[in-house]
């Protein structure tokens, strides 16, 4: 078995309510797989599970061998995954290269010009290396999201996690963060990608994962999902989003 | 009016109400350091599902809310004395016992604004540590910490300017700070609203230049950028009027 993560009779449940029934997925190194829905189908909830920022309660998941629900898999997947969220989360108070040094430096323990040599590089992998003084509430959201990107690889992790990166954005500043979105998958990254941007996932998904009401619905290559979708409830989706 | 600015300059300048000033700075300064250590670790231990350690802690924070500190000053100077021997010993003086019982007072109070500023924290702060696999201790101290104290600088200065002023309750315990030295003083002269004004002048100077302190701090910490957007979008006068003249 050489998948990255694998998830197997995923369950959870707020109260009474079941966010998130048998889940049953498999993502193999350097797959990209995209994720949409209708709202409240659990998309966000699923890849929370995935890096423990939410804890699942029946089923299990498995990153990289290790179960993510023991102690040491916390931490392994804390450490090797790495995620991008819709409202970029970036440190108000650090500068842009602070904020990419601050886990390095803390966490792999490297020294400060490491860490900023390393951070300059994937600020300048992202097109935003000469802001890298500036505070994030002088940039726009594009740039801040790019910068958010820019924070997650510095720790090289082994998966990105994207939850629905691109929907606090303006339509202008949009282009911009999928643009290094897709060089990331170009480079061979592994990528689960929360998403309504659909041009996005033709481009650059290996497989869609189509979920409703918090039951993956349908899995399948970008081309046959949005040419030939097998389930109606897809069909009503995808005929909903492509006026 | 019988305003007597001699009487007034003089006890302005002598050094007994400079003294009690200076013990009323002091004092307050003391209490209200003591009180925020005290305060940041309760204030975080608070944080989280009720329970019964939580609860207890909760009851005890708030007798410390609940009682006057007048209360809580006469408590620890009279009572505790009766209870434990070792304040009876020479070095439990009047400043001691009101630092003790400020400190615990100030506590009390500032946990509440520890805790609404953590609760201001965007919960989002907390994922993104999560996802860079932070430690806690590092998520405080790199993130949570800087940001907090920023939003409890307004809260907490205010309640500095508040204690400064609630010193004068330990001159009840013959703590000889600035409205003791008042008070005896116009006993002992009658003359009421000269020595009055110099308490007021006292406190007013301490309280503006903590303000000062404060708006500056709160500049200098800030991370949003107002200063140069100002710059460009506000004209000095001298521009504008020349510009309404070239329009004219």
């Amino acid at each position: 078995m050489n998948e990255m993560i694998l998830l197997e009779h995923v369950g959870k449940s707020f109260g009474d309510f079941q966010v998130l029934q048998d889940i049953n997925l498999s993502v193999a190194l350097g797959e990209k797989i995209v994720i949409c829905g209708p709202s409240g189908s659990g998309k966000s909830t699923l890849i929370r599970c995935i890096n423990r920022l939410a804890p699942h309660d029946t089923g299990t998941i498995i990153v990289e061998q290790q179960d993510v629900a023991s102690k040491q898999g916390g931490e392994h997947v804390r450490r090797e995954v790495g995620m991008v969220f819709q409202n970029f989360n970036l440190f108000p108070h650090l500068s842009v290269l602070d904020n990419c040094t601050l886990a390095p430096m803390k966490v792999r323990g490297l020294p400060k010009s490491e860490a900023e040599e390393l951070a300059m590089n994937y600020l300048r992998r992202v097109h935003i290396s000469e802001q890298a003084h500036k505070k994030p509430c002088q940039l726009s959201g594009g740039q801040q999201q790019r910068v958010a990107i820019a924070r997650a690889l510095c720790m090289n992790p082994k998966v990105m996690l994207f939850d629905e990166p691109t929907s606090a954005l303006d339509p202008e500043m949009v282009g911009e963060v999928l643009e290094v979105m897709t060089e990331l998958a170009l480079d061979g990254m592994t990528m689960l990608c929360v998403t309504h941007e659909m041009g996005f996932a033709r481009k650059v998904a290996d497989r869609v994962v189509f979920m409703d009401a918090g039951r993956i619905v349908e899995i399948a290559p970008p081309t046959e999902f949005f040419d030939n979708p097998q389930h109606a409830r897809s069909r009503a989706f995808l005929s909903q989003i492509s006026h | 009016m019988n305003f007597d600015v001699t009487v007034f300059w003089n006890a302005l300048v002598s050094y007994p109400f400079f003294e009690g000033a200076c013990i009323t700075l002091l004092l307050a300064l003391a209490s209200h350091s003591v009180g925020i250590v005290l305060s940041i670790p309760t204030a975080l231990a608070l944080e989280g599902r009720p329970n019964f350690a939580r609860s207890l802690l909760r009851g005890v924070v708030s007798i410390f809310r609940g009682a006057p500190t007048l209360l809580q000053l006469l408590f620890v100077w009279n009572a505790l004395p009766q209870f434990f021997p070792v304040f009876r010993e020479a070095w439990f003086t009047p400043f001691i016992a009101a630092w003790i019982a400020l400190s615990l007072n100030e506590a009390a109070y500032q946990v509440e604004i520890n805790r609404a500023s953590l609760k201001s924290l965007d919960k989002g702060q907390l994922a993104a540590c999560h996802a860079l696999a932070l430690s806690p201790w590092q998520t405080f101290r790199y993130v949570v910490l800087p940001q907090v104290a920023r939003i409890a600088i307004p809260p907490t200065a205010n309640e500095f300017i508040t204690l400064l002023k609630i010193t004068s309750l330990a001159s009840v315990i013959s703590l000889q700070e600035l409205m003791a030295v008042t008070s005896q003083t116009v006993s002992s002269t009658f003359q009421f609203t000269e020595y009055y004004a110099v308490a007021l002048v006292y406190y007013l100077v301490m309280v503006y230049t903590l303000s000062w302190l404060q708006s500056r701090l709160e500049r200098r910490l800030s991370w949003e950028q107002r200063e140069e957007t100002s710059q460009i979008n506000n004209p000095g006068l001298v521009q504008r009027t020349l510009a309404r003249m070239r329009r004219a």
